[in-house]
């Protein structure tokens, strides 16, 4: 009986009502919690979805183009062809000239100098490199008359596209009255189409945004990123490696984890100043080069690399370490037979991060020189190139209408590029993954 | 009303239970600074002498000497903590593998010691195997498992070999019949027990002559507890087998010598026969009973 009583006096008073009470503040609680959950996973959506709708319809027109028809005589003597088998004066040859002939022919009507002038604007003058690669595919074309689709020049474009407006005053708007005119000539005879930029994506940078592609900085960043990925992958696993399983535990590697752990948040312009004073500057390496911004992004990425292989290696169970050193695997083989396949998915992920890191980096290549106005497709790791998003920021910055457009092209090239790269990396890891 | 009562008692009894503390340790009846019981052995394969082990400023094990016989159990018991896994883990250098951790004293395989710098760890380690208390199978597939060792020790020529190496390694651990028709499932689908199987397959494939086995059963259940145990007894033909158990039953089933320690002493050594029926030191007695641990 006096048990009992003890065992009352310890045990709280259970009231039914109470009970209710607290189970009800209960479920509110969970449910207010996952109630900020879901706002919070859907504000994010939203801004995603934002950004990306606006980034996409900014961007696909560019991946449009305008053409106009014209008939274009390749007049041997308006272009000063001579020798027909000289390769040099093909290309040199005044196809500029061959245009303004046709349009001269096209509207008889046009005498003035500056209406002349006018006239001519609308082609662009990519039109003559146009002319001048038909030509030189097809000899045969020479002193006959075709009926040709040049580039538009990027007003033109900018206009059928919509994004001119003629209802503001002639001397705010880019394209005159007169040459509405001559446009809405050229429309009602079917002589303007819209088709697909393949000059986007397989011409370097241009001045002129018709002209402008993106396969330079594409390429440019494609090197560079081969260079970082070639490096630091290998030497970040390494080093985290070394630092997990070998590195005795003292103070000298408690200061280079200390310092690992610093590096990763040193802002990337200093591995810009970096790479300048070193790379180019002491070991003489070129300026501009994808090879000089892959070393620079690679001491940029290590940290990060290294971070999350450290890491990938540490959540690997002892208790496999042990099995292998057991049936006398010694510490080479335990590492590199059982731990690494076991922390590769981890790793991989650590270097995901790290190459998206450096695919976005602008800041340390302005500092060696890849923010160059540079029109050539880079061939090789040491051509002068410019990557994505410093090809972005140029773009940007320039004051052409059809930049705009190119720029947000630009980033869903970048986006896709990113998401192929990471795409890539998923599957490598599916691979190594073990569920059991 | 009356099962709360018998439950206080229960308690009750409970709280009675020693705690021994280091203090006590000095009384006449607790010193064991010479341990009880012949440490020799009639055919000695592993002679340890006057081990000591440290973990940092921490003794773990208190001047230890211990014979295992050839062909012998061994069982080592005591409280949690007392040093027996410590001692298990020095006979194949496991140890090495742990920052700041000293062994000191004389460990012989066979009259060489272990523990001299010309000793490969490797091939110490082919020679003394393992098996640990948590089953732990590599995540690969059974076959693999088995045949993990033999191939970095280079023990099969040929593939056949290897397959026949797995086999036996397999029916000596008594799997076999159980897993010859999924040698490519992965080791860890297996259930606890035969994964425990699974891993004495995988540290008699390299033929090792001293099997070191730490709990191997804790963490299973009675019926697969029983199977090891039979396989033990079995094992005891070609290898010589030290056991770390928490079980005095199991000690008693399996062994047939059995080592006690306490904080790190080795208080008494015998035939298990005699340790459990007739111990001579009051610690020993006190363990067995059941009075702490």
């Amino acid at each position: 009986m006096s048990s009992t009583t003890v065992f009352n006096s310890t045990t709280p008073h259970r009231d039914a009502d109470a009970v209710n009470r607290r189970l009800k503040k209960r479920y509110a609680a969970e449910r207010r919690f996952r109630l900020y959950g879901l706002l919070s996973v859907a504000a994010a959506i939203t801004f995603l979805v934002i950004l990306l709708s606006s980034i996409v319809a900014n961007g696909l027109p560019a991946f449009q183009k305008t053409y106009l028809q014209l008939d274009i005589t390749f007049d041997q003597n308006l272009l000063g062809i001579d020798d027909v088998s000289d390769s040099g004066q093909l290309i040199s040859a005044d196809y500029q000239r061959v245009v303004k002939e046709a349009l001269k022919v096209k509207f008889p009507e046009v005498s003035d100098r500056r209406d002349r002038r006018a006239l001519n604007a609308l082609v662009s003058n990519g039109a003559a490199y146009q002319l001048a690669a038909m030509l030189k595919a097809d000899l045969s074309l020479l002193n006959t008359s075709q009926s040709v689709w040049l580039y538009a020049d990027d007003d033109v474009d900018t206009y059928f596209k919509g994004n001119i407006d003629r209802n503001i005053p002639e001397s705010e708007r880019r394209l005159k009255d007169k040459q509405f005119q001559w446009l809405d000539k050229l429309e009602a005879e079917e002589r303007v189409k819209k088709s697909f930029n393949w000059t986007f994506l397989t011409a370097g940078d241009s001045r002129e945004p018709e002209q402008a592609g993106i396969r330079g900085a594409l390429m440019g960043s494609f090197y560079t990123i081969v260079v970082t990925l070639l490096l630091s992958f290998p030497i970040g696993v390494a080093a985290a490696i070394y630092l997990e399983e070998f590195a005795p535990k003292n103070r000298w590697t408690d200061l280079i984890e200390v310092n690992i752990n610093n590096l990763a948040a040193v802002p990337s312009i200093v591995f810009g100043l970096l790479g300048l004073a070193v790379f180019i500057n002491f070991f003489g390496l070129p300026r501009s080069a994808p090879l000089v911004g892959g070393l620079v992004l690679t001491l940029m990425t290590l940290p990060t690399i290294i971070i999350a292989s450290r890491a990938a290696i540490k959540s690997v169970p002892p208790s496999i370490r042990e099995a292998a050193l057991g049936v006398g695997a010694s510490k080479m083989q335990t590492t590199i037979h059982h731990v690494l396949p076991l922390a590769m998915p981890g790793m991989l992920t650590g270097t995901i991060i790290g190459m998206a890191q450096a695919l976005g980096e602008t800041a340390p290549l302005l500092m060696i020189g890849m923010v160059a106005f540079i029109v050539d497709v880079p061939g090789s790791f040491s051509d002068p190139a410019t990557v994505l998003p410093v090809q972005i920021y140029l773009w940007a910055d320039s004051p052409e209408r059809g930049f705009v457009e190119l720029t947000s092209a630009a980033i869903l090239v970048l986006l896709v590029f990113l998401a192929t790269m990471n795409f890539l990396a998923v599957l490598l890891r599916k691979k190594f993954e073990r569920r059991w | 009303m009356e099962t709360l009562a018998v439950n206080e008692a229960a308690l009750e009894a409970l709280d009675q239970t020693v705690e021994i503390t280091a203090d006590e340790m000095d009384k006449p009846e607790f010193k064991f600074d010479k341990t009880v019981g012949s440490i020799h052995s009639e055919n000695p394969r592993m002679v340890m002498r006057n081990v000591n082990v440290h973990y940092g400023e921490k003794q773990a094990i208190h001047d230890v000497s211990l014979d295992i016989g050839a062909n012998e159990v061994i069982a080592m018991i005591g409280p949690s903590g007392c040093g027996k896994s410590t001692f298990l883990r020095c006979m194949n250098r496991m140890n090495d593998t742990i920052e700041n951790c000293t062994v000191s004293g004389d460990i012989k395989l066979d009259d060489v010691n272990i523990y001299d710098k010309k000793q490969d760890v490797v091939t110490l380690r082919a020679r003394v195997g393992m098996v640990f208390q948590k089953p732990n199978p590599f995540p690969k597939s059974i076959y693999e498992n088995v045949a993990y060792g033999p191939r970095i020790h280079g023990l099969a020529g040929s593939k056949a070999q290897l397959d026949e190496i797995v086999r036996n390694s397999l029916e000596r651990a008594g799997l076999w019949s159980e897993v010859k028709d999924r040698l490519d499932a992965p080791g860890t689908s297996l259930s606890g027990g035969q994964q425990q199987r699974l891993c004495i397959a995988r540290t008699i494939a390299v033929s090792p002559e001293v099997i070191l086995m730490d709990e191997p059963c804790s963490a299973l259940d009675p019926i697969a507890t029983a199977k090891i145990e039979e396989l033990i007894d079995e094992l005891r033909q070609n290898f010589t087998i030290a056991i770390v158990t928490h079980s005095m039953q199991q000690a008693a089933r399996v062994s047939q010598r059995t080592a006690y320690f306490h904080l790190g002493y080795l208080v008494e050594v015998g035939e298990t026969s005699n340790l459990f029926t007739n111990p001579s030191h009051k610690l020993t007695e006190d363990y067995i009973t059941g009075r702490f641990g």
